[in-house]
């Protein structure tokens, strides 16, 4: 690691403060950012802790029903918590990585690092979470922009994240064989006014949604309705763990199987 | 019933109470009063000439005590190579010199360049990004076939050509072997890889070099499986220290599996400078240091041929093998496709003719060395995976083709130069049949059908010759050391006793195990036996351990060592006893007359040792304390059958293991828990190699696989639970235990089951498949039943 000042505000007004020096970064669980400053691949002037901010933390219901999730709130909280009322999100929280990594990652920093492989977009994306930041309020539809790229501004910081639970919804995970990332994630969330798909590790562009599945779904909410849907391996990942061809594949193979565990 | 102590009891692995209560002392804990921590420099490209190095403002940063490159090294030797090869031509193989810091050119991704001596390691590394180093990138060679061509990049520019060596086994044979498969009622090819792994063990390497201007001794402690063996070649070749003025020191070491035997430039490295310094110089590697400093294991690219008659007997066996030996030669990598590999080819099966090819290649990788089970995993895949192709073409049972070409008579000589001296192989196929519940596979396969699952079972075979090895006969093949053990017993004077040891334990139970053996041949509790092992000083003269060898031969010096104390006690005994020494018998830890009941204890005739009041000093010095060196005069032949079972997921290829059974002759067994153990884990490195490890290069030579992001190591989750029996035993015939060795066996027996088996779980469902390359991901079988 670099040499880095150290800050730990305790709320987001000081936060958003202390981020204003240049080159400094948010520091939440510092499952991403450690391992890339030991590796010295980033240099910041300053950390600025998240973890000492009592109103990013824990989770509550809000009056619209959603499930509104502080952005510094571990994994492990997340799949405790929530396992009740929306137990796809839940699972998902707890199959992230190992024990260490869920009581340390959180999902803010999940949602700012926008990982391609990682699980928590596929969430936000498929319940039409609202992603709440210092400044304003983002629809995840207009959040995820691409490989590791978000909507959020320069020192803008995610305070919460907002979930409306769906009727039913899961989440099938195929791992990546070294990292256990997603080599390919598929979420479900069937609503009330129709079904949303959204898939992570597979595409070059991030987390996306699959329309064509969405409307077979909500036309006939079966894993059967989707026969004969396939996405073209165009603008999927290839790499060691899969060819484009491969992944193209599984979201299909996924997508019913989250439809028969939604179901 | 099972034994509670002394040779066959499970005593419980002593060591582990203070590895897992965190007092265990590993060479990262080591820190010498005033110590320099070392960084390198190392290459982040494949291949290239070296324009400039500029190490003046590293030198001028904070903290920075030294900056040292290759000119440093100038007057000092390269890394030796402990193993000469001689060519199917008689020539001996191309042995290119191995900088400590590279000189001129750099050959590999992580080739250490420069290296920076400052007070913090943060400091160290801070200074060496401040060197500016001009590389004149070469392309590199990465492909072994490539690497062959007339007009590929030569590695070391002052060697003819990236051909390390071309070797022929048994040349002799070879127009034979052809002349049989002119004559073959069938003949099987199948064509390979046994990808490059990296070894991954717990503990990275750590090495720290000191240096006492008082007495001008050199100490080294570093992370090694065979102090002994670093110390000769450190220090005749590479830094001309005499053996008496350094000592090498190899404490608790956290798994080796092969990787730790080789001498590296690092441990060099931190002896030299901590002379040049006056002062201690530490280096601890990081993961991603290991990745590309570490040697590899395997890389083979084989094609192998096996030629049977209209009986199905296998007349004879062909094999052709490209080897990479990475870019420069680790300590003994020429051995390992060659001598550990070749003279394994007749497995357990009587094929009268064999010849073996082996072209090892160098490349612009990190060098290839010996990796648990060393050459035999490499030649057991290939003879049990075209074993199985075989009997799929011909139709017949794989399990009874192996069975009606079992080697039934022993001693049996191979036409691959070596001697099973003893072995039941339809015993443990048997036993194997048994413990795997062969007979319930069908339901089984029903009940995987039934939830959409395609199952499939693989049987195989092994062989590995262990307990390496006689000294004249490697010697002969080209070994630069000798390969015995070396035991001192030392009996204390209240009858405590220290067993020095030239093996070194990283892991595998000899605290406890050895002590066994001690306390049944005296007749007293394990509980007063300490073994001493890892420091040069402490310990005889020894080789180290690595091929399965630590009880067989280093268990074989201790019992020669104890009954040198026995014979001497009894005399000291009879003396006490004023009867004659051939009346005297030891018996749970007593000295008696025979045919009376007079008796002296253990402890008494200890006492007399170093008291001797009452002592025949004029016949006998006093003293209990006895040295043996045991050189075997064979290998060991430990063997087995293993089964696996499979299912795959017809949607992802996903293959998940459900049943691994294996059935082991490690001839006598001393702690069958500690044995377990040893195939428990052998068993997971090997179901990592068929289904998960794989390090993979670019053609630039960058390493893809250089984290644990990419490179797939094996969990629990990944394994099932193993059944594992080693209760067929034909003991060895030429140690005194009758032991065999069982630290490979489950890394080299496993990978061709898990391949058979998902190649039987997918043409049962109909796809034309005879082999995918290892690792099976989930993407590789899904290509295949794709047809790519
Ligand atoms: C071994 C291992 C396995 C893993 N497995 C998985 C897995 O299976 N699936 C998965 O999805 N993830 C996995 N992860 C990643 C893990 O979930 C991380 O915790 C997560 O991606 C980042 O969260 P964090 O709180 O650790 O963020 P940090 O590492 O602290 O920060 C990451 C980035 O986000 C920024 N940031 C952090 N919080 C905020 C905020 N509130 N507002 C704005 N920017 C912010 C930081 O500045 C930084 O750039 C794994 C990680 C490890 C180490």
């Amino acid at each position: 690691m670099y040499a880095f000042d150290f800050e730990k505000p305790s709320s987001i007004a000081e936060a958003v403060a202390a981020l204003k020096d240049e080159d400094a970064q948010a520091l939440s669980g510092g499952q991403t950012l450690l391992p890339t400053l030991k590796q010295r691949l980033a240099s910041p002037s300053k950390l600025v802790s998240l973890g000492g901010i009592a109103e990013m933390q824990g989770i509550c219901h809000n009056d619209a029903g959603q499930i509104c999730i502080g952005a510094a709130t571990p994994h492990a909280r997340v799949a405790a918590e929530v396992a009740a009322n929306y137990p796809a999100l839940a699972a998902l929280a707890g199959g992230i990585g190992d024990p260490a990594v869920r009581n340390r990652g959180t999902i803010g920093g999940s949602l700012a690092n926008n990982d391609p492989s990682a699980c928590y977009p596929s969430a936000a994306l498929a319940s039409g979470a609202v992603i709440v930041t210092n400044a304003r309020q983002i629809a995840a539809d207009d959040y995820f922009q691409g490989m590791f790229a978000t909507a959020l501004e320069e020192g803008e910081i995610i305070t919460e994240v907002r979930f409306p639970v769906p009727q039913s919804a899961a989440y099938v995970k195929f791992e990546q064989p070294a990292s256990r990332f997603a080599l390919v994630g598929v979420f479900v969330a069937r609503f009330a006014d129709g079904v949303r798909v959204a898939v992570t590790g597979a595409s070059e562009n991030g987390v996306f949604r699959w329309a064509e599945a969405e409307a077979a779904l909500s036309a006939n909410f079966a894993a059967d309705a989707l026969d004969g849907l396939a996405l073209p391996a165009d603008g999927m990942i290839a790499d060691l763990h899969g060819s484009a061809a491969y992944r193209a594949h599984l979201v299909g193979v996924l997508t019913k199987r989250a439809v028969t565990n939604a179901a | 019933m099972p034994k509670d102590s002394g040779i066959g009891a499970s005593s419980k692995r002593r060591e582990d109470i203070r590895f897992l209560t965190g007092a265990g002392n590993y060479t990262d804990d080591i820190n010498v009063y005033g110590q320099a921590y070392v960084h390198f420099l190392r290459s982040d490209v494949a291949h290239g000439r070296i324009v400039s190095i500029d190490t003046d403002a590293a030198a001028a940063m904070p903290g920075v005590v030294r900056v040292f490159t290759g000119a440093d090294f100038a007057s000092v030797g390269g890394l030796p190579c402990g193993w000469q090869v001689t060519d199917r031509f008689g020539q001996p193989m191309q042995e290119p010199a191995h900088p400590v810091l590279a000189q001129g050119k750099v050959r590999h991704v992580g080739d250490p360049i420069a290296a920076v001596v400052a007070e913090s390691p943060e400091q160290a590394r801070d200074a060496a990004e401040a060197i500016s180093v001009e590389i004149e990138e070469l392309p590199a060679v990465v492909d072994m076939k490539a690497a062959l061509s007339a007009d590929a990049p030569k590695v070391h520019d002052d060697l003819t050509s990236n051909l390390c060596y071309d070797w022929g086994f048994v040349e002799e044979n070879k127009d034979a072997v052809a002349a049989a498969f002119e004559k073959a009622a069938h003949v099987t090819t199948l064509e390979l890889v046994n990808q490059r792994l990296v070894a991954n063990p717990m503990e990275p390497r750590v090495a720290v070099g000191d240096y006492s201007r008082a007495t001008d001794e050199s100490t080294l402690y570093t992370t090694s499986q065979n102090p002994h063996v670093i110390r000769l070649l450190m220090g005749a070749f590479v830094l001309g220290i005499p053996e008496h003025k350094l000592r090498v020191v190899a404490p608790d070491v956290g798994g080796g599996f092969g990787t730790k035997i080789f001498h590296y430039a690092e441990e060099a490295f931190c002896t030299f400078a901590a002379r040049q310094l006056a002062r201690a110089v530490k280096w601890t590697s990081s993961r991603s240091e290991a990745f590309m400093s570490d040697a590899h294991g395997r890389d083979h690219v084989t094609k192998i041929e096996l030629a049977l008659d209209a009986d199905n007997n296998f007349t004879a066996l062909r094999t052709e093998t490209y080897a990479n030996m990475g870019a420069y030669l680790s300590t003994f990598a020429p051995s390992v496709p060659t001598w550990l590999h070749g003279t394994l080819m007749a497995g357990t099966y009587k094929t009268p003719l064999i010849y073996v090819n082996v072209k090892a290649v160098f490349t612009n990788t990190v060098p290839v060395d010996a990796y648990r089970g060393a050459g035999r995993p490499e030649a057991t895949y290939q003879l049990e995976r075209v074993i199985d192709k075989a009997a799929r073409e011909l139709g017949v049972d794989p399990i009874a083709l192996r069975r009606q070409n079992f080697i039934t008579q022993f001693p049996y000589a191979t036409p691959v130069a070596v001697e099973y001296d003893t072995g039941d192989y339809h015993a443990t196929m048997d036993k194997l049949e048994e413990i795997a519940d062969l007979a319930g596979f069908e339901a089984r396969l029903a009940e995987s059908k039934a939830r959409g699952k395609l199952r499939g079972l693989g049987v195989n075979c092994y062989i590995e010759a262990c307990g390496i090895a006689p000294s004249n006969l490697v010697g002969q093949l080209g070994a630069r050391a000798g390969l015995y053990e070396s035991a001192t017993v030392r009996v204390n004077a209240t009858g405590s006793i220290s067993v020095m040891t030239g093996s070194h334990s990283h892991g595998q139970g000899h605290e406890t195990a050895f002590p066994q053996v001690v306390a049944d041949m005296l007749g007293i509790d394990e509980s007063m036996i300490d073994i001493v092992h890892g420091d040069t000083a402490r310990t005889p003269m020894g080789m180290g351990t690595y091929g399965s060898r630590s009880l067989a031969v280093g268990g074989s010096a201790m019992v020669k060592a104890t009954n040198k104390i026995i014979a001497k006690a009894k005399k000291i005994a009879a003396h006490l006893l004023e009867a004659s020494e051939a009346d005297i018998e030891l018996k749970d830890g007593q000295f008696s007359v025979a045919g009376t009941d007079k008796s002296v204890a253990w402890g008494d005739v200890t006492l007399a040792a170093y008291v001797p009041h009452n002592y025949p000093l004029e016949d006998m010095e006093p003293g209990l304390e006895e040295t043996a060196f045991y050189d075997p005069s064979n290998f060991t032949y430990p063997s087995g059958a293993y089964a696996c079972e499979v299912e795959v997921d017809p949607d992802t290829g996903r293959v998940t293991v459900e049943r691994f059974a294996a059935a082991d002759d490690f001839g006598n067994i001393v702690n069958p828990m500690i044995v377990s153990g040893q195939v428990h884990g052998g068993l997971a490195q090997g179901i990592g190699q068929a289904l998960l490890e794989g390090a993979v290069y670019d053609e630039n030579g960058q390493l893809l696989t250089g984290s644990y992001m990419d490179y797939a190591m094996p969990r629990a989750s990944d394994l099932p639970f193993y059944t594992v029996d080693h209760s067929c035993s034909t003991p060895c015939t030429h140690n005194p235990l009758g032991v065999k060795g069982c630290g490979e066996a489950g890394a080299i027996g496993s990978p061709p089951a898990v391949v058979n088996a998902v190649v039987d779980a997918l043409r049962r469902q109909g796809h034309d498949i005879t082999h995918i390359d290892m690792p099976l991901s989930p993407s590789r079988v899904w290509a295949a039943m794709q047809g790519e």
